[in-house]
C-alpha cells in the first residue's frame, strides 16, 4: 500500500505533464505541505490526546518567518538590528522551525495545565491572539500580508520549477512521516499513548503526563511550523488568513477525515479535504454548503472521531 | 518503611476515611484487610496521591508523603498493581512492561524484560500481543510486571486475586512469596485470609473507614475468629 503510494507519488508530476494538466502538480504540492501540517497536528490530536485548535499559529508563524526573513534580505535592514535576512532555505525553514518550537513550547506550557474544552478554548485563544497580531504589524503588510517574489534558493535547485518545489515537499513529507514512525514507536510515544489512554494511571508508575505532553506538543508545532515555512514558499505569499481558526479547523479535519492516531491518515485526510474543496469550488461558490453535511457524515459514523469529540468534551476516557 | 497514621480522606463531601493505621517495615508482607467499602481501596488511593488525604500521616522511609502528586509517591519507590488489574489495552504485552520501567533509586538487582519473563513466563510468550487480547490471570502477571519493572522497593496489589482462577491464584500467591523471599516489602488488600495468614508478617483490618484490629501472623493465629468476622469470612 505504501510502495504503491510512494511510487504514485513519484510519478504524479510525469503523469500530469504527460495528460496535460501540471495544475495538478502545485494542487499536489498544497496536498503534501497540508501532510506534513495534519501529520504534525496528529502527533499532539491522535496519539496525545490533545486536541489543539490553534494549530494555524504555528503554521501561520512559521510561513511568517520565512516571510519576514525574506523581507529583510531584500530591504537589507536587519531585523531587531542584529538578524540579517535570509532568502536560503536552509537557514529561513530550520529558523522557522526553531522558532515555532519556542512558541509552542510556550503556548503548551500555559495550555497544558487545562483540559478538555478549555484546553481547545485556550489554544484558539492563543493562535487567534497571534492571527490579530500580524493582522496589525503594518510592517509586514498586515491586514493584506507579504509577497515573496522569489522562493528560498536550495542548492543551485531551480525552486522556481513546480515539479523541483513538489519533490522538495515530497522528500520532507517522508522524513516527517519516518521521524513521527520512529517517535510513536519509541518508549516516549508508548508512554504517549498510555497517557492518552489514563494520565492518572501513568502518574503511579512515576510519570508526569505534563512533561510528555508538552514535548509532544512542542514537537508536533515544530512540524506545523515547517509546513508553514514550505506553503509560504509555496504561494510566496504570506498573510494573517494562515492562523486564522478556520485553518486549525481544516487541519483537523484532515485528521479526522485520515484516521486519528494513524501514521499515514494524514495524507489521505489532507488529500481528501484539499480535492474535495477544489472540485467543489469547481461546481458552486457556495461549496462549503455541501462540505459541511459531508464531513458531519463522516465525524457520525467513525467511531474515532466520535471518541475524539467525547475526550474533547469530557465525556469519554 | 511505610507507617500510615489516623489517615482521613474521603471524595468531595463524603468522609471515607475516619482513621485508618497501618505499619509495614523493611522486607515485611502485610495485609489490608476488611470487607467491600470499608475503605480499603481509598486508603490505596490516599497513599498514592490520587486523592488528597484530609487528616493524619503517611511517612514513607521516614519521609512524609500525604498530599504529594502520584508521580512523586511513586517515584519514591511505591509500585501499585491497581483493582482491575487496568493495563494498557493497545499497547502490546512488551510495550505494557517497557513505557512505564525505571530504576530511579538504582536498586540492585534491577528488574528486567528477563526477570519478569522468568517470573512469568507466559509473559514471554504473549509478548507481542495486544494487553486486552490477555486473559484476566495473563493481565494480572502483566500488571505486577509493570509494577515491578519500576523498581519498587514496597509493591502493593490491591485486590490482586479478585475473579482468578484457583490455579492462576496460586501462581500469584507463589510469585509473591518468591518476591518476599527476595526482600521486597509487600501490601496486600485481599480476601483471601487462608492463603496470606500464611504468607503475611503483619495484618490490619479495617471497617468502617477506621482501624479495627491490627497485629502481626501470631496474633493473627490468637483471633483469628475476630478477624474472620471483621472481614465477613
Amino acid at each position: 500500500m505504501f510502495a504503491a503510494a510512494l511510487a504514485l507519488l513519484i510519478a504524479l508530476p510525469f503523469l500530469a505533464k504527460a495528460f496535460g494538466s501540471p495544475a495538478s502538480i502545485g494542487l499536489a504540492t498544497r496536498i503534501l505541505i497540508y501532510t506534513i501540517a495534519a501529520a504534525s497536528l496528529n502527533l499532539a490530536l491522535g496519539y496525545g490526546g490533545m486536541v489543539s485548535f490553534g494549530h494555524a499559529a504555528f503554521f501561520g508563524l512559521g510561513a511568517y518567518v520565512t516571510g519576514i526573513l525574506y523581507h529583510h534580505f531584500i530591504s537589507g535592514d536587519p531585523l531587531f538590528g542584529v538578524i540579517t535576512g535570509s532568502n536560503a532555505l536552509l537557514v529561513t525553514m530550520p529558523a522557522a522551525i526553531l522558532v515555532t518550537g519556542v512558541m509552542a513550547a510556550l503556548i503548551g506550557a500555559l495550555s497544558l495545565r487545562t483540559t478538555g474544552v478549555q484546553f481547545i478554548m485556550i489554544t484558539l485563544a492563543f493562535a487567534q491572539m497571534l492571527f490579530f497580531f500580524f493582522a496589525a504589524l503594518k510592517i509586514y503588510g498586515g491586514d493584506d500580508g507579504l509577497i515573496i517574489r522569489r522562493r528560498n534558493t536550495l542548492f543551485d535547485l531551480n525552486m522556481r520549477d513546480d515539479t523541483t518545489f513538489y519533490f522538495l515537499c515530497l522528500g520532507l513529507t517522508l522524513v516527517v512521516f519516518f521521524l513521527k514512525a520512529r517517535i510513536v514507536g519509541s518508549r516516549f510515544g508508548r508512554v504517549l499513548e498510555g497517557i492518552r489512554q489514563n494520565e492518572r494511571r501513568m502518574q503511579i508508575f512515576g510519570l508526569s503526563p505534563y512533561a510528555y505532553k508538552l514535548a509532544a506538543f512542542t514537537i508536533s508545532g515544530m512540524g506545523a511550523g515547517l509546513a508553514g515555512a514550505l506553503m509560504a514558499n509555496y504561494l510566496r505569499f504570506v498573510s494573517p488568513d494562515m492562523l486564522h481558526w478556520t485553518k486549525s479547523g481544516e487541519l483537523m479535519i484532515m485528521v479526522i477525515l485520515g484516521g486519528v492516531g494513524t501514521l499515514f491518515g494524514p495524507l489521505f485526510g489532507a488529500g481528501a479535504l484539499v480535492l474535495l474543496e477544489t472540485l467543489l469550488a469547481g461546481w458552486t461558490e457556495h461549496w462549503q454548503i455541501v462540505l459541511g453535511p459531508i464531513l458531519l457524515a463522516i465525524v457520525l459514523f467513525r467511531s474515532d472521531a466520535r471518541a475524539l469529540l467525547a475526550k474533547a468534551f469530557g465525556r469519554g476516557s | 518503611m511505610l507507617e500510615i497514621a489516623g489517615l482521613e480522606a474521603g471524595y468531595g463531601p463524603n468522609p471515607v476515611l475516619f482513621g485508618v493505621d497501618l505499619a509495614i517495615g523493611e522486607g515485611e508482607f502485610g495485609t489490608l484487610l476488611g470487607r467491600n467499602g470499608m475503605g480499603k481501596t481509598t486508603t490505596i488511593r490516599a497513599l498514592m496521591g490520587l486523592i488528597t488525604p484530609r487528616g493524619g500521616s503517611i511517612r514513607f522511609r521516614g519521609e512524609a508523603i500525604a498530599g504529594l502528586p502520584p508521580e512523586k509517591i511513586a517515584r519514591r519507590g511505591i509500585g501499585l498493581v491497581p483493582e482491575g488489574r487496568m493495563v494498557f489495552p493497545t499497547l502490546t504485552v512488551r510495550e505494557n512492561l517497557v513505557a512505564t520501567s525505571a530504576n530511579r533509586l538504582g536498586l540492585k538487582p534491577e528488574w528486567s524484560l528477563e526477570r519478569i519473563h522468568a517470573l512469568f513466563p507466559r509473559l514471554k510468550e504473549r509478548e507481542n500481543q495486544f494487553a486486552r487480547t490477555l486473559s484476566g490471570g495473563e493481565q494480572q502477571m502483566l500488571a505486577i510486571g509493570r509494577a515491578l519493572m519500576t523498581n519498587p522497593r514496597l509493591l502493593i496489589l490491591d485486590e490482586a486475586t479478585e475473579g482468578l482462577a484457583p490455579v492462576i491464584r496460586d501462581e500469584i500467591w507463589t510469585c509473591l512469596a518468591g518476591l518476599k523471599r527476595e526482600g521486597l516489602s509487600i501490601l496486600v488488600i485481599d480476601k483471601n485470609l487462608a492463603t496470606l495468614k500464611r504468607l503475611a508478617d503483619r495484618h490490619v483490618v479495617i471497617e468502617k473507614g477506621r482501624t479495627l484490629w491490627r497485629g502481626d501472623a501470631e496474633a493473627l493465629a490468637r483471633e483469628e475468629a475476630r478477624v474472620h468476622a471483621a472481614i465477613g469470612l
